[in-house]
């Protein structure tokens, strides 16, 4: 890339003209900002603003570009140039917007924006446009793990999309839980009587498939490399092993059935007239066209009993904590093999929250109540043998009475236990002191989770794909299904949150699409979610490095591994790009073309910090760009205001927060600094999983630096932010306005 | 206990949804009841009587027979319907508390001394007479439910109210003798019977 060339482009629209000196504003840009070409324009992102801004590019040789106007955010089309580096100073919702327009403001209004215009400047100038790192030797095949609903039907969209796909199943043959069942749940209208499953037809599609190479009786050995360029070994029962090459992994791995035995106190063991979901499933099965008989004696059942959430929606321990969502309704279902039998059949459904989720929900619950299905509110005291079938006494809630029913078949709807591998947080301690609490405590110890690896992944951070809570696979649930924290490896289906068969088909087909997506963005040497498209990619600097390996543990994602002298090994096409690795550099070696260490703290350096006695503090905001950021853009737009002495500089994720930028920060005379992330842990909402989390442990160890500096600690403060948060963000900041009110200015000013 | 009662016993053996939905008006709607309680606290009744209405359903839905035949739970609905209004399931619940409160009084079942049940009996025996309610005769009547002694001292409680009513012409005292009635009672009385004979019919017994 030829020398840097600045243009700086003032916007006076909006109400910037009226309320800033923009005349002002272009002689910083060009003295103190470097700015080669330094123009105002009264409407920027009209054609011809824009046009002056190409002109330039194309006549002038300019290559970086600051834009001085709106956030970041707005006009994105307008200001959306090839080849050069782009700078947005907001001046609209980070200035104008947020402070009153009054005389007396108009100083500290128009030093704000003339910070900004020097941040601006500073940034661009040690930024380089990415180059795009391109793999044309990437494959497009993707590996389905699992041959159940799921997998099947993640397998046949990708292949319909046109991409080859390789599934490997465990077992001898393709349909999962799905192909022990009779029936299933209908799927369409008017949703009142069980329908055939469905799996035949999915597997002859799947076989008739040219796209689709089945492999049965088949685990994967190891599993290694990124997307684009996976290789996995994968190994017959029978001892043979061969290794292909993968763009994109899907793991639908499935679940087990939660183990009965577990439950003695619902009678299950005490006589085999209990049975459970799968139990029934084999008995009606068995029973083709004629009556089900109940196992101990054959004789025919008369009288059938389903016991809801059994074991589930329970913290007694052994049991799940968690509603499998499915239950209700099959329950609903499998009554209704009896009542398609003979209406006579007495069936009782015991339930303390009956949950019919899904669009066929409240009309199969109908239908099912129209068929003569009992309906009981109701919690189970004992189930007991009674030499005739069961004894079961259960309290009635609505009626508060205990009551007791002889019965030939008890039914337990037990729930899903995920087939997620191994739990590698639980498998190696934790590496960061203290950073990985939360992972200790997810809640999911009491729930028994299956060792066997799925995936065999050779990554340094271990076998499998990192868990969330109770067992199953980090993925979140509402912002970004499917991913997990293993870049190109998706996980859909129960293995990710209990499911039916219903909305595992519709998961499937979001995940196939998200490994088509990865598949792309590894040709085209792009970042997948959620910085999607990015070309930037971290690079370290070997001479620097100290082999801490600090990025190697941070990074949320498993794209870091050693190479054989144990330096950090970035893998380009498993990185978010979010920074972690960055933040985490105690000798600030990593960087990217376009953010780094420079680029954020150029911006700290060249704010204007007035002396002590001009009684001006200023504050620092680092502002998450995903949810904090657009907090305090939409604050700007409903009119709220803060404080004029904020500086606020967004970041690629809080993660990203290199404690040097806050300790140079302090040390040059700030005189507070606020950081804004996402919320962490079991209920995260950071886009890049655990950054947030990081930043605040690392945050918690600066007190430290601040009593060294002599410094009170109520300068710095962590807050995880969302992006609703349009009134309390803004109050963030006045708070920190306050408490440098009231602590009185640093004494750090020269 | 009358016999129809104890030949619906054998003809139900303990499924009493199942006689429900046979011999009660609207019965067939119970096991459409998801529980969920809104008609019970939609009920201005709700809190006085022993088993609101999502209460009485789940009790048929248990086969408590017993309970709910004699109970005067149904007896107690005031038809206001803010029940069949709110209730999210469309159930015409109203509508089922007078069928239980009828199915019970066919079968004997009803409490005694119920004073919905009571009324509603004078009111019928008084209508059908003549065809027109004897309003004095009505009233009275209501006043001598409980006894003669009960009857006189509500009499002369409200004898300041009689007389005001007599002198303003809303109340005759020769409705006492005969009183006033439609133009062919005899054969309203014929539509009646008639009437009757049907619904026994619908029902499967003879006589009542
Ligand atoms: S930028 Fe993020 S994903 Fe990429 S290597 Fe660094 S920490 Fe990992
Ligand atoms: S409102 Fe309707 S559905 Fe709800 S408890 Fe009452 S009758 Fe049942
Ligand atoms: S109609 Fe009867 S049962 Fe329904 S709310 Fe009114 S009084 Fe209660």
């Amino acid at each position: 890339m030829s020398e840097a060339k600045i243009g700086a482009y003032i916007c006076k629209g909006c109400g910037l003209g009226d309320r800033l000196d923009t005349s002002q504003l272009v002689t910083i840009a060009e003295r103190e900002g470097k700015a080669a070409i330094a123009r105002e324009h009264d409407f920027l992102c009209s054609e011809a603003g824009v046009q002056m801004i190409r002109d330039d590019i194309a006549n002038e040789g300019v290559n970086r570009v600051v834009i001085a106007a709106c956030s970041r955010r707005a006009k994105t089309d307008a200001f959306d140039f090839d080849g050069v580096c782009i700078n947005r100073t907001n001046l609209r919702e980070g200035v104008i917007w947020v402070r009153p327009d009054t005389d007396e403001d108009r100083e500290t209004t128009q030093e704000m924006a003339a910070d900004y215009v020097r941040m601006g400047c500073a940034e661009i100038k040690h930024m380089n446009p990415p180059t795009p790192n391109e793999k044309t030797d990437a494959s497009s095949r993707i590996l389905v793990v699992g041959g159940g609903i799921s997998g099947m039907t993640a397998a046949l969209e990708a292949a319909r999309a046109g991409y080859p796909v390789t599934l490997v199943e465990k077992s001898g043959q393709l349909g999962g839980v799905a192909a022990e069942l009779v029936k299933r749940v209908p799927e369409r209208a008017p949703y009142a009587d069980p329908e055939d499953t469905g799996v035949a037809a999915l597997a002859a599609e799947i076989e008739a498939n040219e796209l689709i190479e089945v492999c049965l009786n088949s685990t994967l050995a190891r599993t290694s490399g990124a997307p684009g360029c996976f290789s996995a070994d994968i190994a017959t029962e029978s001892g043979t092993t061969r290794t292909e090459n993968f763009g994109a992994i899907i793991q639908a791995s499935g679940f087990k059935p939660y183990d009965a035995s577990q439950l003695p106190e619902l009678g299950y063991g005490k006589t085999p007239d209990v049975v459970d979901q799968m139990g029934l499933e084999a008995l009606v099965r068995a029973a083709g066209d004629g009556p089900v008989k109940r196992p101990s004696d054959g004789k025919e059942v008369e009288r059938v009993l389903f016991v809801q959430c059994a074991g589930q929606r329970s913290q007694k321990e052994g049991h799940l904590p968690y509603c499998s969502g499915h239950c209700c309704l099959t329950s609903i279902k499998q009554a209704m093999y009896f009542k398609d039998r003979n209406r006579d059949i007495d069936t009782e459904i015991l339930y303390t929250d009956l949950r019919t989720p899904g669009a066929p929900g409240e009309d199969f619950y109908r239908s099912g109540q129209q068929k003569g299905i009992t309906f009981v509110k109701g919690v189970v005291e004992d189930v007991a043998s009674s030499g005739n079938g069961a004894k079961v006494k259960y309290k009635d809630i609505i009626l508060d009475e205990t009551i007791e029913r002889d019965v030939d078949l008890v039914v337990l709807a037990t729930g899903m236990v995920p087939n997620s591998g191994v739990d590698i947080e639980a498998v190696s301690a934790p590496n960061v002191e203290g950073a990985e609490d939360d992972a200790g405590d997810n809640g999911g110890d009491s729930v028994e989770i299956p060792v066997e690896s799925i995936l065999n992944l050779t990554y340094r951070q271990g076998k499998d794909i990192p868990q969330l809570k109770y067992g199953f696979t980090d993925s979140h649930f509402i912002c970004f299904p499917y991913e997990s924290r293993r870049t190109g490896i998706y996980a859909t289906g129960p293995v990710r949150r209990p499911m039916d068969m219903m909305s595992a088909i519709e998961d499937a087909t979001g995940a196939a699409l998200k490994a088509i997506q990865a598949v792309e963005n590894a040709k085209l040497g792009r970042a997948a979610h959620p910085r999607s498209g990015d070309l930037s990619f971290p690079s370290f600097r070997k001479e620097g490095c100290t082999q801490c390996k600090r990025c190697t543990v941070e990074c949320p994602f498993g794209a870091i591994d050693e190479d054989e002298q144990r330096y950090p090994q970035f893998n380009e096409s498993r990185c978010r790009r979010c920074g972690t690795c960055m933040g985490a550099c105690p000798v600030r070696v990593i960087s990217f073309e376009n953010y780094s260490v420079d680029t954020v703290g150029q911006q700290i350096k060249n704010v204007d910090i007035p002396d002590e006695f001009d009684e001006k503090p200023r504050i620092l905001v680092l502002a998450c760009e995903n949810d904090a950021y657009p907090a305090l853009d939409m604050a700007a737009q409903s009119g709220q205001q803060y404080s004029q002495w904020a500086r606020v500089i967004p970041v690629r994720c809080l993660g990203s927060v290199n404690t040097i930028w806050v300790t140079d920060a302090l040390n040059s005379g700030y005189d507070g600094v606020v950081l804004m992330g996402c919320q962490k842990g079991e209920n995260y909402q950071c886009h890049f999983v655990k950054g947030s989390e990081m930043a605040h442990y690392r945050m918690s160890k600066i007190d430290d630096t601040l009593s060294q500096l002599n410094l009170e600690k109520e300068r710095v403060a962590t807050y995880e932010v969302a992006i609703t948060d349009i009134e309390r963000a803004p109050g963030l900041i006045n708070e920190m306005a306050e408490t440098i009110d009231k602590i009185g200015m640093s004494p750090f000013k020269f | 206990m009358s016999d129809y009662n104890q030949q619906m016993i054998e003809q139900f053996r303990g499924n009493f949804l199942k006689e429900v939905e046979s011999n009660v008006e609207e019965g067939e709607w119970v096991k459409m009841c998801m529980q969920c309680g809104v008609c019970s606290g939609s009920c201005p009744f709700g809190p006085h009587w022993a088993h609101p209405p999502q209460e009485i359903f789940m009790m048929i839905r248990e086969g408590e027979r017993e309970q709910v035949l004699t109970s005067d739970s149904m007896w107690m609905c005031t038809s206001c319907y803010n029940c069949i209004v709110r209730c999210p399931r469309g159930l015409p619940i109203t509508h089922i508390m007078h069928g239980l409160a009828t199915y019970a009084k066919r079968l004997g079942l009803a409490p005694k001394e119920q004073p919905t049940a009571k009324f509603a009996q004078l009111f019928w025996d008084n209508l059908t007479k003549t065809g027109r309610v004897n309003e004095l005769k009505l009233g009275l009547a209501l006043y001598f439910m409980n006894g003669f002694s009960e009857g006189i001292k509500t009499s002369l409680k409200m004898k300041d109210i009689g007389l005001g009513m007599w002198k303003t012409k809303r109340l005759n005292p020769m409705e006492m003798v005969g009183g006033h009635s439609c133009k062919d009672t005899k054969g309203l009385q014929a539509i009646l019977a008639k009437a009757q004979e049907i619904e026994d019919a619908k029902i499967g017994r003879s006589g009542a």
